[in-house]
């Protein structure tokens, strides 16, 4: 695990193992009470951080199983990069299905809510996926304070 | 980094409360869903899950809650939650949860909306 300070910029590598979602979820939450974020803030950057981590170990098939995680820390905002190097994914397409058992109710299906997740918790959200990687790029802004429509 | 979870389960006369602790993925999820089951097969069909000491939860810890209330509609069961925090709320809101289970402030309310 690499952790780099450089001006505005905190650089972490997780491999893609159990519960490491947590060690960028943690210092997401660090850098963002840092940054004076209040607390429902923190958890929803929080939140969004581990949505998106959790899609890369999952989906990614990435050959170096690591994923970075870039923090770049602005005067109003704080950015979230989430970079795999796996075979990448068409974001319109992402797939809904569910690989456990049948909902029962298809509106509270079980599988497929990450990016939905972090696209409500966070203020920009931008995908770029090709076929060497993903990034997926989030925005929370210090005064995005409104509850966006689900 | 590791995740310390837990599970405390109070059963009362009518109802049965489980309380969580920790980040609650598929490993506390699975635990939870495995205590839910054998309660059920107990005879309590009233569950609540009290998630005030579980900060953290992901996608997969919610499926799996997901799970436990298609569980209890089978048995003619109820689930409530309470505990929540406002992130916590605001999602399980946008995963339709809130339309299948109830979600309450604290274990009392919960108890009390059975």
């Amino acid at each position: 695990m690499t952790n780099t300070i450089s001006n505005d910029l905190v650089l972490l590598t997780i491999p893609m193992r159990r519960d490491m979602e947590l060690a960028a979820a943690q210092l997401a939450s660090v850098i963002a009470e840092s940054m004076s974020f209040n607390e429902q803030q923190v958890e929803e950057i929080q939140l969004a951080t581990i949505e998106s981590c959790i899609n890369a170990f999952e989906h990614s098939k990435s050959p170096d199983q690591k994923v970075l995680t870039e923090f770049i820390m602005r005067t109003d905002e704080l950015e979230i990069k989430i970079t795999d190097q796996g075979i990448g994914f068409s974001p319109d397409n992402h797939s809904k299905k569910s690989n456990s058992k049948p909902d029962l109710h298809p509106e509270m299906r079980k599988r497929g809510w990450g990016l939905e997740i972090v696209h409500a918790l966070m203020d920009k959200v931008q995908i770029m996926s090709n076929k060497n990687g993903t990034t997926i790029s989030m925005v929370k802004c210090k005064d995005g304070t409104e509850e966006k429509d689900e | 980094m590791a995740n310390k979870f837990d599970i405390q389960i109070r059963a009362e006369k009518q109802c049965a409360i489980l309380e969580t602790a920790g980040y609650l993925n598929d490993a506390l999820g699975e635990r939870l869903s495995k205590e839910a089951q054998e309660l059920i097969e107990k005879g309590y069909t009233q569950l609540v899950i009290n998630l005030d000491k579980t900060a953290l939860i992901n996608s997969i810890g919610i499926s799996i809650l997901i799970e436990i209330i298609e569980v209890l509609e089978q048995h003619d069961g109820t689930l409530n939650f309470c505990g929540l925090s406002a992130t916590q709320e605001r999602t399980f809101r946008m995963m339709a949860i809130a339309k299948y289970a109830g979600i309450f402030p604290d274990e009392k309310t919960a108890i009390a909306n059975f």
